[in-house]
């Protein structure tokens, strides 16, 4: 009972993360059709800005590497999206291949800066601590990290149902060409929707370094649950995004408390494979009468 | 409900309701398409025409009433099994498959009867049936290149004839002559009356001078519902129908 | 019928070069290595069946190698090891043998197993991905997600596996010492006669009303399903045999390369596979073979060269094809013979009837 418990703050941690670097995965999917394996490396670039800055900042680095982490990683796909996706509009297949060489060069290149092996991001004194409730552990870090993707959500919501950027958003995303002919630079909301994106997979990614080393390849440990969670909840969906980051880091969470990691991962396959057979295009769908 | 195929018409429609996320786009229509009828099917903008056709062919599932085919009650099938029963149609925009040839265009049209172990080999020449759609569509010239090359008219010619080469009992055509220019529209008609003259067909058109010059029967949708029914002449003459549609029209051409 | 005789001359050629020459030429590790680039261009002649042909990016064909692989090295264990137990159970602590090695004491389940089992998992997922139509990107993503779970299943079932280190470590493949230079000189005839032979059925799949149903499917997937056929089944039965020939290749690696470990089955080289099947071009079969024997040439002297640098050139050389020839090695020679008959005969041929001959 008491590890049961315990496993409850680690699946929602996991799904907090999930969900922050799904959001930027499910965003850019479905406004501009892209599917960007590079996204993972953004993760990294996340957690690597952390580990430069605690030479400088010490142990509030964590702190201090959130906005950073969310502009370099945001930067960093800008400049993909502008150098190279924006060419794949709608192609989907080909900028996930195209994305993939990205995602092996910016691997290398932090191997070849950082060594190949983990690396370790010291957390705040503040974050170390544990409440006792109910005979379970609450780590300090993974409540961080639950109300940190909380306060990412609540401000991507505010960001695409109350400002003006986000209605753009919104429209492209639903028809691209009518936005487009009502005036929407629809160039400049894809941009934007990426820069976005990419930095909350730079958030993700120091939030991984409260809970874990980190290595060059940490993106790929997290990218293909990240689009799990994509595929489950639906194209473009907030709601359907947050519900499904949560249930897949408690689905992961507990079989891998019940069976073991290796087997966690074919269960949470064959549950997704399941899930589909109930709704082929995840929890939530665009709405259209298109012949796709 | 009728029991029988043979006393059945070959399409009954009844009650037919479908909404789309609370906004009702069919409101309960009756329509019976009898054995070797050419029957047009019009109306404004958002009338449920191609509604209609999407439920006949298993795109869209009713949310009420039946529509039943020769008898068999189809509303709700997959899309290839209605197929399979005997209804083709085409689309308003043209899909054809531009790699593969015109020929093999229609050939695998011809061909969704044959068990899928025979589809393994290759295929040689050119079957009655392909060769007989082919003739009538008059693309015989263009038959090995590939369909990626055809004008916009050549390729609703061709889809027409994949529909033939199909050998359906029911052809539905979904704006057969938009985007066409004068001549392909009178092409177009020359070659829905040589259609008509040996298969049952229904069409969805806008054109009214094309309706003019070949429509017989004509059911005039509107609002999710059938307003008229008739021949070309009283349904032209009921004003009904020239208040929501050709009253309209009218003023759009002056 | 030039083009045909043509082709025919070609495929003699080719076969020519890879059964005779390249034995003589090659000293006899060469030779092996280049058996093991064979093994992937099985594998990618798959992709090229259900990616080109199909349009089904298929992101987890390591598993179905892997899966054909295991099959083929299972047995070869268990025949080692002589009525014991394979070596690395014995060093895990297993005391009795896994039921699921059992029928893999013979030799003729394991054979059967090499294709039989990728096709059942392939047939499986297809049946129930397909049928709710999902397919392009989540297809893609659903396949990379099957590759993750599988490769860490592997290593993590140690017991049951190898765990990391695979299955290796093999010293009697039917009778012959699978080192010696003859075995491996038999084994790269084998690899190479078999994948002519997979070169050849698939061509004519692509060339039958299947393969022409094929292709439509992959422009018109709705469209299809109006000509009366149901897209699913054409999918799920290429995506089938696709998954075969990888469990085929996957089987030939094992003595070939005397290794099958989680690091050939896994994300990254499901992934590398796509890869060459692009840069050789995916469009047709041929571009599939000559992309993985050619990127893993450049793989296996490169790395000898500089380990960290072949995956900037690999990056690179993924975003140069993408970006600049999406068609491949293959359209590009496409395009510059197609530029080349145009310089040759200016006069292009005009289309009989059709108005604007869209390109």
């Amino acid at each position: 009972m008491e590890s049961l418990l315990n496993q409850l703050p680690v699946g929602l941690s996991i799904g907090a993360v999930l969900l922050l670097i799904a959001l930027g995965l499910t965003f850019t999917f479905g406004q501009m059709g892209v599917i960007n394996m590079a996204h993972g490396e953004f993760i990294m670039a996340g957690s690597y800005t952390a580990y430069m800055l605690q030479d400088w900042a010490g142990g509030e680095a964590v702190i201090v590497a959130l906005p950073v982490a969310f502009a370099v990683a945001g930067a960093l796909g800008w400049v993909l999206e502008r150098a190279a996706i924006r060419h794949f509009y709608g192609r989907p297949l080909d900028t996930l291949l195209l994305t993939w060489g990205v995602s092996l060069v910016l691997q290398q290149a932090a191997r070849d800066l950082f060594g190949a092996p983990n690396v370790q991001v010291v957390a705040p004194s503040w974050l170390t601590g544990r409440i006792e409730l109910l005979g379970g552990n609450l780590p300090y870090a993974r409540l961080f990290i639950m109300a940190l993707a909380a306060a990412c959500v609540v401000g991507i919501w505010a960001y695409m149902d109350r400002s003006r950027q986000g209605r753009r958003m919104r429209a492209v995303m639903q028809n691209r060409e009518l936005a487009a002919v009502s005036g929407v630079a629809t160039g400049r909301v894809d941009q934007l929707t990426f820069f976005i994106g990419s930095g909350l997979a730079g958030v993700a990614g120091v939030a991984l370094t409260l809970i874990g080393p980190v290595g060059p390849s940490i993106g790929t440990y997290y990218i293909v649950d990240a689009f799990l969670v994509v595929v489950a909840g639906g194209l473009g969906q907030l709601r359907g995004a947050v519900i499904a980051a949560v249930a897949l880091g408690m689905l992961n969470s507990y079989a891998e408390f019940w069976t073991d990691a290796s087997l966690a991962k074919v269960i949470v396959f064959a549950v997704i494979v399941g899930f589909l057979q109930f709704r082929p295009q995840g929890l939530f769908v665009l709405r259209s009468r298109a012949l796709t | 409900m009728s029991g029988t195929e043979k006393d059945a018409a070959l399409l009954e429609i009844r009650g037919l309701e479908v909404v789309f996320d609370g906004f009702r786009a069919l409101g309960g229509v009756d329509l019976t398409v009898e054995r070797g009828e050419l029957r047009f099917l019009i109306g404004p903008n958002g009338a449920g025409k191609t509604t209609l056709i999407d439920v006949v062919t298993g795109l869209t599932r009713p949310a009420a009433g039946s529509v039943r085919f020769a008898g068999t009650d189809v509303a709700g099938m997959r899309e290839h099994r209605i197929v399979r029963l005997g209804i083709g149609r085409t689309f308003q925009t043209s899909v054809v498959f531009e790699e593969l040839s015109v020929v093999e265009n229609l050939d695998l049209a011809a061909g969704f009867r044959r068990p899928l172990p025979t589809l393994l080999r290759q295929r040689r020449g050119v079957s009655d049936t392909v060769a007989a759609a082919l003739d009538t569509i008059g693309l015989g010239a263009l038959a090995d290149r590939p369909a990626g090359v055809l004008s916009h008219g050549q390729r609703q010619w061709l889809e027409i004839g994949m529909l033939v080469a199909q050998r359906p009992r029911l052809l539905l055509l979904d704006e057969p002559v938009a985007g066409m220019s004068r001549d392909e529209r009178d092409r177009t008609g020359e070659l829905l009356t040589e259609i008509a003259r040996d298969h049952t067909v229904v069409v969805v058109e806008h054109d009214m001078e094309f309706l003019r010059r070949y429509a017989s029967q004509v059911t005039v949708l509107h609002e999710g519902r059938v307003l008229v029914e008739g021949d070309v002449a009283a349904v032209q003459a009921d004003p009904r129908v020239q208040e929501v549609y050709l009253g309209r029209t009218k003023k759009e051409a002056a | 019928m030039s083009a045909r005789l043509r082709g025919y001359a070609l495929f003699a050629g080719v076969a020519a070069l890879a059964l005779v020459v390249a034995p003589l030429v090659l000293p006899a590790f060469r030779l092996d290595e280049l058996a093991k680039y064979l093994c992937f261009a099985i594998a990618a002649l798959g992709i090229g069946l259900a990616w080109g042909q199909g349009g089904m990016l298929t992101l987890g064909q390591g598993v179905f190698f892997g899966l054909g692989g295991y099959a083929m090295a299972m047995y070869l264990k268990l025949h080692d090891a002589d009525g014991d137990l394979p070596d690395f159970m014995v060093w895990s602590g297993v005391e009795k043998l896994p039921a699921l090695w059992k029928p893999f004491e013979s030799p003729v389940v394991a054979v059967v197993a090499v294709v039989a089992v990728p096709v059942a998992v392939a047939t499986l997922l297809g049946v129930l991905v397909f049928r709710q139509r999902v397919r392009g990107a989540y297809f893609a993503i659903l396949t990379q997600a099957l590759a993750a779970a599988f490769g860490i299943l592997i290593v993590g079932q140690q017991a049951l596996t190898g765990g990391t280190n695979g299955l290796t470590n093999f010293y009697d493949f039917f009778g012959q010492d699978p080192e010696a230079d003859s075995t491996q000189r038999t084994m790269y005839y084998v690899t190479a006669v078999v994948l002519g032979v997979l070169y050849l059925a698939a061509r004519q799949l692509v060339k039958s009303r299947f393969g022409r149903l094929l292709v439509a499917v992959r422009d018109g997937e709705d469209r299809v399903r109006f000509l009366g056929y149901n897209p699913a089944t054409v999918k799920t039965v290429t995506f089938a045999v696709s998954a075969g020939m990888a469990g085929i290749a996957g089987a030939l690696f094992v003595p070939v390369v005397g290794i099958i470990s989680p690091s050939l089955l896994d994300v990254v080289p499901s992934l590398e596979l796509v890869v060459a099947v692009a840069v050789g071009g995916r469009y047709t079969l041929a571009g599939a073979i000559l992309g993985a024997v050619a990127m893993n040439y450049a793989k296996t002297s490169f790395s000898e060269q500089w380990a960290g640098g072949w995956l900037y050139l690999e990056g690179a050389l993924f975003i140069v094809v993408m970006t600049l020839a999406p068609k491949g090695a293959i359209g590009l020679y496409e395009q510059a013979r197609d530029a080349l008959a145009r310089r040759r005969a200016p006069a292009a041929p005009a289309v009989p009837v059709g108005k604007e001959a869209a390109a």
